[in-house]
């Protein structure tokens, strides 16, 4: 057995994807898995897959060891929706690929291809824990956005791992404007091309015979929706209002194999039970409590707490409407559900619970088997921290990915150490040291 | 993000009411000279009040003062709207009500330096978009405080977060955006009746992208950033102008030698610049990068007036020994970064950096749903500055949430730090209220107690909300 200081083990990181066998010991395992805490757990690390998770498990002989004493361990974060690699800043156009404001094309669109694994968000992220992110695209022209991808955030490993993880689709106030400024033009929209899709599929060759010249999906559009309609891929649905989540429950009784996915969901405490039945799981975010919009106007931080308590799978995502929200917070919007359960009169979640909203649930939700939860069998995507994971001044020291620790320095952490001394010296600051 | 969202809104339609005669002379000059016209400091004065108040005791949880000082366990006393006394023990007069804080937590009141609560209020539909007058790049003659719709739930919310005072301040289309006023989250029928009493005005500057995107979209100048520049330039020439018209008429009316029609015609619009070249009013300068900021200083001394903060400042960090010496403070955000071109250097380390070398930091928010946690904002300020070995006790840190803040606004005489004699604007945490699980549970302006998690009485409703779905839901 080598014994190795954190920093010695973080060296390694210079050659990525080597398969050592790794044990991080001595530290607080939180293993997303309902409350359960392993007080001086150790987790065993071997060709990149968790091998063993407890108490009082034997370090393997050769293992690279972590001494996470004083420490807590987690599962790496999942980014429940993101744009991580699809955007590199958010308000210059030519490097914002979420959203296509005049393509021809909606529901064809697939993310995959544009994601950056160069992107300089991706090392900001990974430092903060985040080890998957689910990236998500924009509407723009049509209530569809298009698919979605779930990438890792391993340096020098293939990004994508995932494409086409999911569709994308708008039925609130943005659907209805999308569609032509109507939420019954949004339905009608949905309608359409769900019909078109099933045209498809009944008869693949026939499609653009006897078409009407103006239809209004194109055959790869509708070739993107035949895996939503047949079940095979989810469709990811923003709805806010709780009459407009009742509408997107009422879809899946009609259609029982869709498998829709709510995404912001503000309303939908209103309707905890009624999800809870449809087996349709959320992601919202744990901060909106402000009527910003007609169709968030019941928005309560205690959303998450009654869906929770209802039974819905709920996840945390870094999503629009919360300013400054980034993915590499999710902790901290996790801790924030909790600290609603003190509120009197309101709903949070256990500390469990909320681990679990940023790890174990987003995979569940996205069918990411291999990852969530520190459980032997799992991807080695394990974070190390240096306190409470869910406390705004923890920060990770440590992060692994498939079993391989992460550099842990980003073009933040360089900007920081050009300008951490200021002053005058030989040279411009420009100039390497 | 808002700072994105609203600079694209425009907004629909001019100022309606733009005739207003100059308002009466003060006629207090002896008989035998003319009145001295003059324009007047104060036109629209704060119709607030404090709400009544009881003499409060709060003992046995841990103090943070807001001027860096920590009492654990500290005791203090609110009377007649005023801290009357603070320390490890305070006298409790008979009838005053004892508060037990034991293994709680008790702040000066958290003061917001941006925001555009009541200005973008929510919902955010395009009829209650407020913020940016956005038909000239110059637009000093518009006050903040005429867009603010006291009915925004957002100042409850911002309430419960432990905000006792918070500026609103225009949008930056601008590269003059108008005047921004300091209001308590204390709902009222009018602005009026939630103005910060004798707080300075401040004049909303923007630099950098938006203005020069708003107005270079349409063709008009500024397009550039050196368009910036010289359109400002020439404003504060112009301005200059105005105030020697003024000075030489004040003067000569003084002296007796001006009859009241010889008064410059007031322009609203130079009043405001006017201000900003006496020191009376304060400029609070949207701007993102240091090197923009570095020419803002070299137009202020051209010009002779003083930015008192540079508002999202992510760049802050590169420029931190030159604004210590200058005495500018920066508002800024935690850890935004990389929405905007400008925005691409933000770093986490960026406010402890800047308190490092000796200049004034403050965290602002600039957001409806930041303003409710900033006390978060700033827990990851700092510790983003202690990974990085520096020192900072959570006490010294909460300077950055209050008595900095009261000083950007020209308010610290009057609050920002519990001292005796200040106002009672005070906060009652459930835990330290730099971890994740703490919420304010009593929020007390001006010795009132305004916030009470636990009391539906104590927790304010905008009219807008009453009858919607969870109007009384805690949020």
């Amino acid at each position: 057995m080598k014994r190795a200081l954190l920093i010695a083990a973080l060296a390694s990181a210079a050659f990525p994807a080597m398969a050592a066998t790794i044990a991080i010991t001595g530290g607080t395992v939180l293993t997303a898995n309902g409350e359960e805490s392993i007080a001086g757990g150790t987790v065993i690390i071997r060709d990149g897959r968790i091998v063993a998770v407890g108490a009082g498990v034997p370090v393997p002989a050769g293992a690279t060891v972590i001494d996470a004493t004083g420490k807590f361990v987690t599962p790496g974060i999942i980014a429940g929706m993101s744009d991580i690699g699809i955007t590199e800043v958010e308000g210059v156009r030519e490097t914002n690929d979420a959203g296509a404001r005049t393509s021809p094309f909606s529901a064809a669109l697939d993310l995959a291809p544009a994601i950056n694994p160069h992107s300089l968000h991706i090392p900001i992220n990974r430092m903060g824990g985040v080890t998957r992110a689910v990236v998500g695209p924009q509407a723009s022209t049509s209530i569809f956005g298009g698919q979605g991808a779930i990438i890792t955030l391993a340096q020098g490993a293939a990004t994508v791992i995932r494409t086409r993880a999911f569709q994308y689709v708008e039925m609130g106030e943005s659907g209805g404007r999308n569609a032509g400024g109507s939420r019954p033009a949004a339905w009608a929209q949905l309608a359409n091309s769900l019909a078109e899709a099933q045209r498809l599929a009944a008869n693949p060759a026939g499609y653009d015979r006897g078409q009407d010249s103006g239809s209004l999906t194109k055959r790869l559009d509708a070739e993107a929706l035949l895996p939503v309609i047949r079940g095979a891929q989810p469709l990811v649905v923003h709805a806010e209002r709780a009459s407009d989540i009742r509408q997107v429950l009422a879809l899946k009784a009609r259609m029982p194999a869709l498998r829709p996915i709510l995404i912001g969901a503000r309303e939908a405490w209103l309707v905890a039970a009624e999800i809870a039945r449809a087996g349709v799981p959320v992601i919202t975010h744990s901060l909106y409590d402000l009527p910003d919009d007609f169709e968030t106007l019941a928005s309560s931080r205690s959303n998450l707490g009654h869906l929770q308590a209802a039974g819905v799978v709920v996840a945390i995502g870094a999503l629009g409407g919360i300013g400054g929200t980034y993915s590499v917070n999710l902790p901290s919007y996790a801790g924030n559900a909790v600290g609603q359960a003190a509120v009197p009169g309101g709903k949070g979640l256990t500390r469990g619970q909320a681990l679990a909203s940023i790890t174990a649930n987003p995979a569940r939700i996205f069918g990411l088997t291999d990852a969530g939860t520190l459980a032997v069998g799992k991807a080695g995507d394990v974070v190390v921290w240096d306190g409470d994971p869910l406390e705004l001044m923890s920060a990770p020291v440590a992060v692994l990915i498939n079993g391989v620790p992460q550099p842990m320095e980003s073009r933040q952490t360089q900007l920081r150490d050009r300008y951490k001394a200021l002053g005058r010296s030989d040279l411009p600051l420009q100039y390497p040291q | 993000m808002k700072s994105i969202r609203a600079a694209l809104l425009m907004s629909l339609a001019l100022g309606a009411c733009a005739a207003n005669g100059p308002p009466p002379a003060t006629a207090s000059a002896p008989a035998e000279k003319p009145a001295v016209i003059a324009v007047p400091k104060d036109p629209w004065p704060s119709q607030y009040k404090a709400w009544p108040s009881v003499t409060t005791v709060i003992r046995g949880g841990t103090i943070y003062d807001g001027a860096g000082r920590k009492y654990a366990p500290g005791m203090v006393r609110l009377e007649n709207g005023k801290v009357a006394e603070i320390g490890e023990t305070v006298a409790i007069p008979a009838g005053a009500t004892v508060i037990d804080a034991t293994g709680k937590y008790v702040t000066a009141g958290i003061i917001d330096i941006h925001s555009h609560l009541g200005d973008y209020p929510s919902p955010g539909v395009s009829a209650l978009s407020d913020g940016n007058e956005a038909t000239s790049p110059a637009r000093p003659e518009v006050w903040a405080e005429h867009s603010v719709w006291p009915q925004d739930a957002g100042f409850s919310r911002a309430l419960a977060g432990g905000i006792t005072a918070l500026h609103v301040l225009p949008g930056s289309a601008n590269l003059f955006g108008g005047r921004g006023t300091t209001l308590k989250p204390v709902y009222g029928r009018s602005v009026q009746e939630m103005k910060f009493p004798g707080a300075p005005y401040s004049l909303k500057m923007a630099c950098g992208e938006n203005p020069k995107r708003v107005y270079g979209g349409r063709n008009q100048m500024p397009q550039t950033r050196m368009g910036n520049i010289a359109y400002a330039r020439q404003t504060w020439s112009d301005a200059a102008a105005y105030k020697r018209r003024w000075d030489d008429y004040t003067r000569r009316a003084e002296a007796g030698t001006a009859k009241p029609t010889d008064a410059p015609r007031r322009e609203l619009a130079n009043d405001t610049l006017m201000g900003v070249l006496a020191g009376e009013i304060l400029v609070q300068n949207h701007c993102y990068r240091a090197d923009e900021m570095a020419n803002v200083i070299s137009m202020s001394k051209e010009f002779g007036y003083k930015v008192t903060t540079f508002h999202h400042a992510v760049e802050s960090y590169k420029i931190a020994d030159m604004l210590a010496k200058e005495g500018i403070c920066s508002a800024m955000w935690a850890d935004w970064y990389g929405f905007k071109m400008e925005s691409f250097d933000g770093i986490r380390e960026n406010i402890a950096l800047v308190d490092k070398a000796g200049a004034c930091a403050i965290v602002h928010s600039d957001d409806a749903n930041g303003i409710q946690r900033l006390n978060q904002e700033a827990a990851k300020a700092m510790a983003a500055g202690r990974r990085m070995g520096l020192t900072i006790t959570p006490e010294y840190a909460w300077t950055w949430l209050s008595r900095n803040p009261a000083r950007g606004l020209g308010i610290a005489d009057r609050t920002g730090t519990l001292e005796a004699g200040k106002a009672a604007d005070v906060v009652l945490w459930n835990a330290e209220p730099f971890s994740v699980y703490a919420r304010a549970t009593h929020v007390w302006i001006d010795g009132a107690l305004m916030f009470d998690w636990g009391d539906p009485k104590r927790r304010p409703i905008a009219d807008f909300e009453l009858g919607q779905p969870g109007e009384r839901e805690p949020k």
